[in-house]
């Protein structure tokens, strides 16, 4: 069969070069996740500050880094940013890319988090002499985490397969590496299979993670450690 | 110990409050009733500055709440309050949710904080239930450690915003017991309620709201006894007869 080679596919499944790009995928997510994580949660409160000014930047940000592709925000950094004199390496330029775009989506979901919970709960805080912040900290977030938890793993589930958009910026992830060495050894279809073959397997095995957070966040109510409440 | 003077408060351009002076002296129970929408639970929510006033001023053992300068949570810590919807923290145990404003609001020590926990679920009459949480409890348990909660910030003065409105008549009596014990042990109380027994047994002074403004300020036996305003005559007759 000369259109498929099995060979072909399960050398490529098994090629350091491919595997090297898979785990650039798993941590440009995770890191990526993780700063994207605390500018959202920043972006969220900016949204809620009394402040005006703070409120009308929230919503701008939210608003220029959802309504641009994400594909557009990356050559600005990495290609059109340099002519302003500002550099970054390919690795620095696709995590910016990626945590200030997935900062906007998440922003939005903890906001919705943190509207989930009910006013009666901050009042009943503050009648209590809680600061606004320790109001946050103590009560509203936890509470706002339950609701946080299934959008933000499908957030994930998302960001697993938007890393490979940063290969145009020659990011070497999954996709990258896959299309490198398709321009050597011209077997597409075999390269292709195994580059979707494994972001099958990482959002399969994060399903799975996701499933196992959500029952465990879903059925016992988190018991907060009073240890460390100062 | 609660001095409310001249107090006028808006919602936008409606004013919800109109010029309403009245007190509480230490140890008094005073109820406030009136219609739905007249403005207790405002009248409840500027006490514990929880909601800013534009006119008037209200003091609470002697510091002005509506001061710029006054240290709200410092003050909201004296002065407990109760909701009608009971407010518990859902993801904290009833024993967390005693001692976590002890904890973080007064800097209490946990092995103080969780002792104080103990001692006022005891007084609640829930201190079997201290690793429960808030859901696994009945409406009349869950006030009751509402109850709790706030007396842990050993308050100056109580305040109820309708303690008992939300819950089944089999309820009612297990949460007013409580607060009548309350008043017994000298508890300043401040007490929006129609529970007219409650006011009768407990109550030293009754306030009669309608559409913000104070219509009726007496002694609790003179406000049953002798003529009323027409408009607490009509809202009394509605709830007394139901
Ligand atoms: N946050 C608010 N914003 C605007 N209007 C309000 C607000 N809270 C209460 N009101 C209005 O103020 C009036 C008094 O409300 P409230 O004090 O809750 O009355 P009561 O507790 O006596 O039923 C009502 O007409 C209500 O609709
Ligand atoms: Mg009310």
């Amino acid at each position: 069969m000369s259109f498929w080679s099995w060979s072909g596919f399960f050398d490529y499944l098994v090629n350091p070069f491919i595997l090297g790009g898979v785990l650039t995928t798993i941590w440009l997510t995770a890191v990526s996740l993780v700063f994207g994580l605390m500018l959202g949660l920043l972006i969220a409160l900016m949204r809620r500050s009394k402040l005006g000014l703070v409120r009308s930047l929230g919503v701008f940000y939210v608003w220029l880094f959802r309504g641009t592709p994400l594909l557009v925000q990356l050559i600005v950094i990495y290609t059109a940013l340099p002519q302003v004199g500002i550099r970054f390496s390919v690795v620095q330029a696709a995590l910016i890319g990626l945590a200030l775009n997935e900062a906007a989506y998440l922003a939005e979901i903890i906001r919705a988090g943190i509207q989930a919970v009910p006013d009666g709960q901050s009042r009943a805080a503050r009648a209590l002499g809680m600061t606004e912040r320790q109001i946050m900290r103590h009560i509203v977030m936890p509470q706002a985490f339950k609701v946080i938890i299934p959008p933000l793993g499908n957030s994930v589930n998302g960001l697993l397969k938007t890393t490979s958009v940063t290969s145009v910026i020659s990011m070497e992830e999954l996709l990258r590496r896959t299309q490198v060495l398709i321009q050597e050894k011209f077997m597409v279809l075999e390269l292709f299979a195994v580059a979707a073959f494994y972001y099958l397997l990482l959002t399969s095995v994060w399903d799975f993670v996701q499933r196992r957070i959500e029952r465990d966040f879903g059925q016992s109510t988190a018991v907060a450690s009073l240890t460390e409440k100062r | 110990m609660i001095e409310i003077t001249g107090v006028t408060k808006y919602y936008g351009t409606y004013p919800v409050l109109k010029n309403c002076s009245t007190h509480v002296s230490k140890g008094e129970v005073v109820v406030v009733c009136g219609p739905s929408g007249s403005g207790k639970s405002t009248l409840i929510k500027c006490v514990n500055a929880l909601e800013p006033i534009q006119q008037g001023s209200i003091k609470v053992d002697g510091i002005e709440v509506n001061d710029p300068a006054t240290n709200l949570p410092d003050l909201r810590s004296r002065v407990g309050l109760v909701f009608q919807n009971f407010e518990l923290f859902p993801h904290l145990s009833i024993e967390e949710n005693i001692m976590i404003a002890q904890r973080i609001v007064l800097g209490r020590s946990e092995s103080l904080a969780r002792k104080q926990a103990m001692t006022l679920l005891d007084r609640v009459g829930m201190s079997g239930h201290a690793q429960k949480y808030p859901g696994q409890l009945s409406g009349g348990q869950q006030q009751r450690v509402a109850i709790a909660r706030a007396l842990a910030m050993n308050p100056k003065a109580m305040l109820f915003d309708e303690p008992t409105s939300a819950l089944d008549p089999e309820m009612i009596s297990e949460v007013l017991d409580v607060m009548t014990n309350l008043a017994c042990e000298g508890m300043t109380m401040m007490v929006v309620t129609h529970e007219m027994g409650f006011a009768r047994r407990v109550a030293s002074r009754m306030i009669f709201i309608d559409q913000g403004e104070i219509v009726e300020d007496r002694p609790t036996e003179a406000f049953f006894t002798e003529g009323r305003n027409p408009r607490a005559e009509a809202f009394l007759s509605k709830i007394l007869h139901h």
